[in-house]
């Protein structure tokens, strides 16, 4: 049962033969068992996981089953919740519970799924590692001393060790698929504008977007499908954004006439040599299913880490304004006066990879420096744009490597931020673009994961979905790791 | 590039011991200088964007929606008293 | 040496929508501290921003109203600077692309009028309130006005004296007022005036401004301008230097002092809006908001002036305010006669009463019906101007018309030939040397006569009339 997918869990329970509750259980004991080598969970209340289930088992009994009814789902300590604390992975959040919900947590409750509890991620999503959390650091479940990828990396790692079926994570520059990618899973970043971000912590408000990690690709299309939908509170939620038959694009078996760009900027000299043969193997694949590969070029590629350097930073300097111990969130003891509170406070509760990206936008939009990067890192953004549209005149979906590496060590990477910051090299254009994104698992380097990215124009996910579904249903890639109750 | 990294921070309304600074400034001068390989690239005539899609602004209709939650809404403050919030003295 | 002063305003109008700009929260004054909030203004974590339309449509009216050019464009940008009353540490407002560019007033000024540039408007959201007095070592924070719409309406530095610059924000204030975008109730800070002043020797480049705050009544920013632009001509002709900073003046004090402390390293970061996709209206839209203008004062002041005959005091005066031109067209529908006897009597009867009581006219206890009932009997002489102004007393503590009360009163005028006559001649029988004297060339005696018949008619008679068959009946 714990490896299983969310819709095998909810084939089982709709035939009755598991309760929401036994499911919960099951789960409950694996992350008593298994969290404390992982640090997946941030925070848990196993008692209201049950209740939780209770409820559903008896929703289930007198009305029927809901589209996630009883199936237990995770979510990233960034998803505000007015049950347990939401704290961002941050100080300065510390014990900070929210007076609302977040649009897609509403949504989870109204389709009947169980919220199992937060989980770890970077402080304020800023991170490719899961390190910079105030909680410490998330591990790997296919080597304790990697990274899960991050900045959802406690959602990645939960899925991947089977502490949950499903989590949300969120996505600014790759943090629901880089993290997918090197701990075996399924990530999808939907199209930015098809899920509300209200009630999600912001980062870099023209980028983030939430999206299901899972074990299957069929998974994500239900949860997507689930918390995707027009928002009047978020006025970047589009309201006529173009429906998709989420489930039926992942019917799936075959590539026949499926066009599929390979873009020459990701497939460049220095990367990975397995994750290069794993990308080769992949693509051989969906050719033998029918698809045609076309050699594509997105010429702006290079400068899509420096835009996003900027426009990143600059968002999330302003975001991050809120946080000046007034009306919530971590307050010094004893200020001396206005500016000591807000300085001292703010030094307190942000850790240091938060404070060098706020420094880093406060910088690029301060006087004298606003043309040079960050109208500039805006125009870059419509050329990064622009490649994409051009690509896709003549392709259906775009195939990429998701990282160009695997699961690096923990401490690898903290002392050179902008090292930390090329992991994110293959996933970052299409969060500058809007465009929706899937990582799903292609093969193993040295007993890692390795994952492939699909890209489609926005609003296609189904294009994704389709591809995915037929690679998923032609490979085998989907594992347990060993140390976690996986068989070899 | 040589960034008033001080300036920034207090800007930002961050607190930075020496010791930060200086380890903080050439990170942040590190990062700028990787990002200065975008003037490399050929903009002229480029429209800048702000958000990845070209939509519409969504029109809020003139109504109250919101009651009094003070007391939740309050609950997270480090310092309140008689509904109002506390701070160290603003100085004008 | 002579000097010139140049003055440039930024006024901050509230724009008086039900709910706030970017929330539903109430906009209602004086609340509870912190009952009008929500996440959204309280700026928590993952909360959005959705815009008021209404707050929008304002804005354009008051653009058209300027004869400004309306941006079918316009975009949001975020001013960043920490303030314990701006709950997300940035204002929401818009920078390089406002909904408003290029307007003007017409102010009226000695030789006729002045044309006043108005640069722009933008829209945006208005801070909480900060409370220091009587607080030891702390300050409190109220939010009930934290993201309250507001229009900022900035104009070209095209005022040079004091005087300008408040004929200008009259006019600016009257202006909100007719087209009801805003309360504009300076008490409240509705309506808030920042002025930057500089002084220059006649021919000389520009000086150097200084920024006001704070100025929330007209007889203060008259005080604080005429005061800084002292300031600054002492300043130079001592040999110093007018610095470029805001100031803070001091009503009490009758002076201003320097906010040097807000000034540090201020650098407000603009960006575009993250959480806002532009704001678009269409032609189609505008011309829509364009035919719901209602007539503006200097239109009304001038037809007022054309249509009724009305002085260009009265005309000013009778279109103050909105209520006031209606209910003066309601009463000359109701007296059509004599639109100027109409103009007088509300102008300086009515007003002048309503005033002592502080009473507005909407609330008039005197309807434009009920003093035209009073109009036409002076029209036909049944009472006296004289004892018309009573009737009006009678009238405002009183729901009967006009003729209720002069009947009840006695007032009504004697006009009849035969009554004034034998009392007429009464009086002459009686002062027989006066009416020889006035026989002889004595004409001034005639107001003896007039005197005396009007006193023993106490009052009621005619004056008219008592003149004329005076005259008649002294001839002899």
């Amino acid at each position: 049962m714990p490896f299983s997918t969310l819709s095998e869990i909810k084939d089982r329970l709709d035939a009755g033969e598991a309760t929401a509750v036994a499911v919960a259980k099951i789960y409950l004991d694996r992350i008593a068992a298994f969290n404390g080598d992982l640090n997946a969970f941030v925070d848990i209340n196993p008692a209201h996981v049950l209740e939780q289930a209770e409820a559903s088992d008896a929703y289930r009994a007198k009305h029927g089953a809901r589209a996630l009814e009883g199936l237990p789902i995770a979510v990233k300590d960034i998803f505000c919740t007015q049950d347990g604390p939401t704290q961002c992975c941050s100080n300065i959040l510390k014990d900070f519970h929210a007076p609302y919900d977040a649009h897609v947590i509403t949504r989870l409750k109204e389709a009947g799924a169980v919220l199992v509890g937060k989980t770890n991620m970077d402080e304020f999503a800023m991170g490719s590692s899961t390190e910079t959390s105030a909680f410490g650091p998330c591990r790997n479940p296919w080597d304790i001393e990697r990274i899960p990828g991050g900045s959802s990396g406690g959602s990645a790692s939960a899925v991947a060790a089977a502490l949950t079926p499903a989590a949300l994570g969120t996505d600014t520059g790759g943090s629901i698929r880089q993290p997918a990618s090197v701990c075996g899973i399924t990530g999808l970043k939907p199209t930015y504008g098809r899920v509300s971000r209200r009630g999600i912590i912001a980062f870099a408000s023209s980028l983030d977007q939430a999206g299901p990690m899972t074990r299957s690709v069929k998974d994500a299309a239900m949860i997507a499908a689930a918390i995707s939908g027009h928002d009047s509170m978020d006025s970047t939620s589009v309201p006529d954004a173009p429906a998709i038959d989420w489930l039926g694009a992942c019917d799936k078996t075959d590539m026949k006439g499926l066009r599929i760009g390979k873009p020459k900027e990701y497939f460049v000299d220095g990367m990975d040599t397995g994750v290069r043969a794993a990308m080769d193997t992949a693509l051989a694949e969906c050719e033998a299913l029918g698809a045609e590969i076309v050699d594509i070029s997105l010429p702006h590629t290079d400068a899509a880490v420096a835009a996003y350097y900027v426009i990143a930073p600059s968002e999330a300097s302003a975001n991050l304004s809120r946080y000046d111990a007034v009306r919530f969130g971590h307050r010094c003891d004893n200020p001396d006066d206005l500016t000591d509170m807000y300085t001292r406070s703010r030094d307190e509760g942000f850790g240091t990879e938060v404070k060098r990206r706020i420094l880093t936008g406060t910088f690029a939009l301060s006087s004298g420096y606003y043309d040079a990067y960050y109208i500039k890192a805006q125009q870059v953004r419509t050329l990064i744009r622009q490649d994409f549209i051009d690509a896709f005149k003549t392709i259906d979906v775009i195939a990429t490597p998701t990282s160009p590496v695997t699961a690096f060590k923990l401490g690898e990477k903290t002392d050179d931020p902008l090292t930390m910051y090329l992991s994110d090299i293959f996933t970052i254009a299409l969060n500058l673009a809007g465009l929706p994104g899937l990582s799903q698992p292609c093969g193993f380097v040295d007993g890692l994961p390795v994952g492939l990215q699909w890209i489609a124009p926005a609003w296609r996910e189904d294009q994704i979905l389709n591809a995915a579904s037929a690679y998923e249903s032609a490979t085998d890639w989907v594992k347990a790791p060993v140390n976690f109750g996986g068989e070899t | 590039m040589d960034i008033d990294v001080k300036k920034v921070a207090m800007l930002s309304r961050i607190r930075l011991t020496d010791e930060e600074a200086a380890e903080l400034g050439p990170q942040l001068a590190n990062i700028i200088g990787y990002v200065e390989q975008l003037s490399a690239v050929d903009t002229e005539g480029v429209e800048p964007i702000a958000h990845p899609h070209d939509i519409a602004m969504p029109q809020r209709v003139d109504a109250v929606t919101n009651g009094n939650r003070r007391d939740a809404l309050q609950a997270p403050a480090p310092k309140t008293e008689s509904g109002l919030y506390v701070v160290p003295k603003v100085i004008e | 040496m002579s000097w010139e002063t140049v003055i440039g305003l930024e006024v901050h109008v509230q724009v008086n929508t039900k709910t706030k700009q970017f929330c539903g929260c109430s906009t209602e004054f004086g609340a509870e501290p912190n009952t009008q909030t929500c996440p959204v203004c309280l700026g928590m974590p993952g909360q959005l921003p959705v815009l008021n339309i209404e707050a929008a449509r304002k804005s354009v009216l008051t653009g058209l109203a300027i004869n400004a050019d309306i941006n079918l464009v316009s975009k949001f940008d975020r001013k960043n600077y920490f303030y314990p009353d701006l709950p997300k540490g940035y204002q929401i407002t818009q920078f390089p692309l406002p909904i408003v560019e290029r307007g003007y007033l017409d102010i009226p000024v000695k030789d006729g009028e002045k044309r006043i540039g108005i640069t722009r408007i933008h829209m945006e959201e208005d801070a909480g309130k900060s409370m220091h007095e009587g607080l030891d070592g702390v300050s409190h924070i109220d939010l009930n006005r934290s993201g309250v719409p507001l229009m900022e309406i900035v104009s070209e530095p095209d005022m040079s004296c004091s005087d300008e610059a408040i004929a200008y924000l009259k006019q600016l204030h009257q202006l909100v007022c007719f087209l009801d975008v805003s309360g504009a109730n300076m008490e409240k800070g509705q309506f808030r005036c920042d002025a930057n002043v500089s002084v220059r020797r006649k021919g000389e480049p520009l000086g150097t401004r200084a920024e006001l705050k704070n100025l929330n009544s007209f007889r203060f920013i008259k005080q604080a301008i005429e005061y800084e632009v002292n300031r600054q001509i002492e300043l130079i002709e001592d040999g110093g230097e007018v610095v470029q900073e805001t100031r803070l003046y001091d009503s009490v004090k009758g002076e201003s002092r320097s906010m040097r402390s807000k000034e540090e390293a201020h650098d407000y970061r603009y960006f575009p809006e993250p959480d806002l996709p532009p704001l678009r209206f269409t032609q189609q839209e505008v011309d829509t908001i364009r035919a719901g203008i209602p007539e503006l004062p200097g239109q009304l002041r001038k037809r007022f002036e054309t249509e009724y005959g009305l002085s260009p005091y009265d005309a000013d005066v009778l279109t103050q305010t909105r209520d006031l031109a209606a209910w003066y067209e309601a009463l000359v529908a109701a007296h059509p006669a004599d639109p100027k006897r109409c103009a007088n009597w509300m102008a300086n009867e009515l007003l002048g009463r309503l005033k002592e009581t502080g009473t507005d006219i909407a609330a008039s206890p005197v309807s434009p019906q009920r003093l035209a009932g009073l109009l036409e009997r002076i029209a036909d002489n049944t009472i006296s101007g004289k004892a018309a102004k009573d009737v009006l007393d009678a009238m405002m503590e009183s729901d009967d018309d006009a003729d209720a009360i002069i009947e009840a009163k006695g007032l009504k005028q004697v006009s009849d030939t035969g009554a004034i006559d034998a009392i007429i001649t009464e009086i002459m029988d009686a002062n027989p040397d006066q009416v020889a004297g006035y026989r002889a060339g004595k004409d001034k005696l005639l107001g003896f006569f007039v005197g005396q018949v009007m006193k023993a008619s106490r009052g009621k008679a005619n004056p008219g009339m008592v003149n004329q068959r005076l005259k008649e009946l002294l001839k002899g």
